[in-house]
Parts: C-alpha cells; structure tokens; sequence
C-alpha cells in the first residue's frame, strides 16, 4: 500500500458516506433499542427507565417464550430438510450430461427464490386453499379428507415450512453446484479403478469435500429462518391460537400493535443477541475450515 | 455396457425433469389459474388449461387498482436503494482497499461484524427514527433502512484487491487524486462486479416486503409486494384476480433474472461467501 501525501483526508472523505449512515441506521438504532428495553416506553416517545424489569417480565411471559419456542420449531422444520433438499437437487443437476438442460432445471428450481415472499404466499394459498385448493383435489384423490392447512395447529408450521423450502431452496442447490463442480473428477475416476460404489464415493469423496459449502449453507439457513416473519406472517399470521406465533412477529405485535415500544425492544434484544452469537459460531466454523484446506 | 450407461443417463434426466415441472407446478397453476374466467377457477371440474382463454383477470387489476402507482413507488425505491447502495459501497470499499488512512482497520473491522447485525430486530428503533424525520409514507422511508450493504463493501474491497498496483502507482505519478484514480481506473475494470451487485440489490429491495410494510400505511404509498396482499384484503375473493396481480409483480425480477442470470448468479454466491 503506497503512502500517498492526502491518504487521510482521501481514505476517509470516501468512506464517509458510508460511515455516515452506519451510524445513524445501524449503529444508533442499535444502541437505541438497548436502551429503550430498560424502559417501560410506548412506541413513540421516552418512558421512565425500569431497569432489568422488562427482562425478567419477559422470562415469565409465556407467550414470549411460546414465540421462542415456535421460531425454534421452524427453524428445525427448515434448516436442515432445507439443505439436504438443496444437496439432493444439486447433485441430481451436477450429474446431467447435457449443459442445456442442466441450466435449465438450475434455472427452473431458482426462479421461485428470486420471486417477493408476498407472490409466494399468494400462490400457495391458491394451491393449499381448503375450498378451490388443487392440493385439496390431491388429497381427495389419495381418499383423505380436505385440510385447512394454515387453519390447523399440526399442519400450520410444516405448511409454512414446505413453502419456505420451496421457495429458497434454490439458494442453497445454486451454492452447492458451484462446490460441486470445483471437485476434481479424477479423484472420481481413481476411485472408480478401485471399484467403489456410488453410496462410497458419496460418503468418502462428496460429502467430506462439499463439507465446507455444507457448513455454509446450513448457518446462512439457521441466521436467515431465526428471523422468519414475513412467511409467517402472510399465511398464517401467528395463528390458530398463536401456534405460529414467532420473536418478530411478537416484536411487531407488542410495538406497533400494542404500544408497548419498550417491551417490544428488550424482546428484539433476546433475537438480536441469538442471531449475534450464531453468527459468531458460524464465523469460527467457516475459519476453521479454511484453515483444513 | 455402455448401452446400458446411456439408458441409465436418459432414465435419469428424465427423472430430473418431471422433479422439475412438478416444482414448477405451482407457478404453472398460478399463470393458467390467472387466464381464466372467474366463474371458471372455482368450477369443482377444473382443468389443468383454461376451456377459455381471458385476459379479464389482468384487466380487472389494471383498470380497477393502484397497480400503476404502486409500479411507481416500487420502481423509484428499488432504483434508489440500489443507486445509494452502490454510491456509498463503491467509494468504501476502495478507501479500505487501496488508502492507508488512520482508522482504517476500526472501519474494516466494524463494516465486518455489522454483517452479523440482523436489520429487522432494530425495527422499532429505525421506525421511531423515520417518523423523527417525518418520513413515514414516503419513498425515503422505505428507502433509508435499506441502504446499508456491508456485503457490498466487502466485495467491491476484494475486487479492488486484484486490480494490479502499477496502474495505481501510475495514475499517483500523473497526479491524479484518489477520487479520479476510483472512476477512471478502478470504477471501469469493476464494471462487471458493480453490474451484478445492482442486480441482486435491486432484486432484493423490489422483493422487499418488511421495510415497506413497515414503514408506509396509506395504500398509494404501498410497494407492489405489499400492495399484492391489499388486493386481496379489500375486495373480496377473486382468485384469478388474486393471481393476476401476483404475476405482474413477479414478471419484472422474473424477467431481469432471465436476462441476466449469469450475472444475478455470480453476485448471489459472491454476497454469501464464495468467492467466484
């Protein structure tokens, strides 16, 4: 790096745009909501300061933990059917020998991803819809009954969760067809002079080899689906009985809808910290992988 | 032996592409479901192709919703997070790629870990903080929380990375300032990473449904995506209507990703990690 005679000057004159709203969209309303969670402020405008009073509120609210527990259920219904889903597809696309067609189902399972969630969720409630549903014609035809998917406690967050993965599943298939075709085909070709099977060269070559991609995928899925809401909110908006209820729609709920800004902060806090501290893992899991290399 | 192979590669593509269509279905019904007569969609004999073809669903949304202006709001939001992000991104990434300046590994450092920052958790902050400027329902609103792409910076800094050093040191001799040295030489080798950025930024903020509905209340200030689901909402039940509006809002992204999939491609794997 040559030492230039206005590097300061220069270096921070461009950086400040940047710097400038950093400070004010990220770093102040950051510092901003951690001080509001220790009052007991409505959305807009100052409360008194209540100390730890909206934390240990929180810690007794069931409903607070209800929306814990139910981020956590989708997230178990997601992350990991989620990147399995996207392994099998992309090894199912890396195998085709025709590049055109290749393209073309890579392209056709990435278009939903690409799509806003609100097309998403018109379209499957279209498809899961209890009284026209095509779905329902399915299940009529296989002799069961008709289901008000969103309308269930059992079927409400699976059904969330099919459309989620339906719809960035593409995401991850797109990732790893990229760590697919970095492996090198002769490590294939030797193994296959020492007559492994395919379950073989899957387990000892793909699998250990695609790891790194691996890892990625399912900490990007677990950072992006803890902060689901928009989904959610759209087909089943929380219900029945709050049975998909998640932290953010709760955040919403307890700010906007119930004025209590200073509660809905000390709730945005506890995701704020998880995400944080996921993050964090995710940063060391990725490091030490590199360094595998 | 090696018929076999081939048979097995034939059955196999063919698997793969019925997985495809069956994936696809859902949009498949949601086109044809939008070409039919209302009558038609909830007629319990459906058909997998409309018996008539109508157009009346789109003219219906056309000629008796906002969808124009709400094209507008999304047009200029979209096209503002994706200037303001490149414009403030750009210029960042070089100062911490190419200057020695003091404060430049603190920068470094926090432009990293605010990747890890979830924007959405800091809603009822930022909220209070675009109605303290009075800009609740306004395209600046939906505009500002979105503006701040660390990914972005990071990127255009590896890419700045690359650029070979005697180019630099050659624009220093002929006394050109830093500024100049970004748009003559390094704006120009990086046209293509500045090309795929915008595309997913601006992708990403027209598929935006939480800062939108967040931010704006009143229906002519709505993006499409939010608006889509106000459709349904105000009046009434009308699924090919319903599905009409879902395709005008996708067919912009649906159409820029078609055209310019390789570029929306590199740029997907290049903001989450991988470098390409």
């Amino acid at each position: 790096m040559k030492k230039y005679s206005n590097s300061n000057f220069w270096g921070l004159l461009l950086a400040f745009p940047f710097i400038f709203f950093y400070v004010l969209f990220l770093l102040y309303p950051t510092i901003y909501t951690l001080l509001f969670s220790f009052t007991d402020s409505p959305l807009i405008g100052w409360g008194k300061w209540v100390g730890l009073e909206n934390y240990i509120k929180l810690f007794n609210d069931k409903l607070f933990l209800k929306s814990l527990k139910n981020t956590f259920v989708f997230v178990f219904w997601t992350v990991v059917p989620n990147t399995l889903i996207g392994l099998m597809c992309a090894m199912m696309i890396n195998r085709l020998k025709n590049p055109y067609i290749a393209a073309f189902l890579l392209a056709c399972f990435f278009i939903p991803h690409i799509l806003p969630v609100t097309v998403v969720t018109q379209v499957w409630s279209w498809m899961l819809s209890k009284q026209y549903g095509i779905i329902q014609e399915f299940l009529e035809f296989l002799g069961y009954a008709k289901i008000a998917f969103f309308k269930k406690k059992q079927f409400a967050m699976p059904a969330v969760a099919i459309v989620t993965i339906w719809w960035t599943v593409g995401f991850n298939i797109l990732l790893f067809i990229a760590g697919l075709k970095s492996i090198n085909p002769e490590i294939y070709e030797a193994s296959d002079l020492d007559g492994a099977n395919s379950w073989a060269k899957f387990r000892y070559i793909t699998w250990p080899l695609i790891w790194p991609i691996t890892a990625l995928v399912l900490t990007l899925q677990l950072i992006f689906q803890l902060k689901i809401f928009d989904q959610m909110y759209l087909l089943t908006a929380g219900g029945p009985f709050n049975s998909t209820l998640v932290v953010l729609q709760l955040v919403y709920k307890q700010g906007f809808q119930m004025n209590r800004g200073g509660y809905a902060s000390a709730i945005a806090m506890v995701l704020f910290l998880i995400i944080i501290v996921v993050s964090i893992m995710q940063y060391y899991v990725l490091r030490d992988k590199e360094k595998d290399k | 032996m090696t018929k076999k192979i081939t048979i097995s590669w034939t059955v196999l593509t063919i698997l793969s592409l019925i997985v495809a269509l069956i994936f696809m279905f859902p949009l498949y019904w949601a086109a044809v479901t939008s070409l039919k007569q209302e009558t038609e969609v909830i007629d319990p004999n459906w058909s997998i192709f409309p018996r008539i073809l109508s157009l009346a669903a789109y003219l219906d949304v056309l000629t008796k919703s906002a969808i124009g202006t709400w094209y507008i709001n999304s047009i200029a939001t979209s096209v503002g997070i994706t200037l303001l992000v490149i414009l403030i991104s750009m210029p960042c990434g070089y100062a911490l790629s190419q200057i020695d300046f003091v404060g430049r590994k603190i920068i470094l450092l926090a432009v990293v870990v605010s990747i890890m920052v979830p924007g959405t958790a800091l809603v009822i902050a930022l909220f209070v903080l675009i109605s303290d400027f009075n800009m609740i329902n306004t395209w600046s609103g939906v505009i500002l929380p979105q503006v701040l792409s660390p990914v972005c910076v990071i990127v255009y800094k590896q890419f700045f990375d690359q650029v070979p050093k005697e180019l630099r040191e050659a624009s220093i001799i002929d006394g050109a300032t830093e500024f100049q040295i970004l748009i003559k030489v390094y704006m120009p080798l990086n046209w293509g990473i500045t090309t795929a950025l915008a595309l997913v930024t601006f992708i990403g903020a027209w598929n935006n449904f939480f800062w939108p509905f967040i931010m704006t209340t009143k229906a002519e200030m709505f993006t499409v995506p939010v608006a889509i689901t106000s459709v349904s909402d105000a009046y009434g039940i009308f699924l090919a209507r319903d599905m009409a509006v879902a395709i005008l809002a996708a067919l912009p992204v649906t159409a820029f990703f078609l055209i310019f999939q390789k570029r929306v491609t590199q740029a997907i794997m290049l903001t989450s990690g991988i470098k390409g």
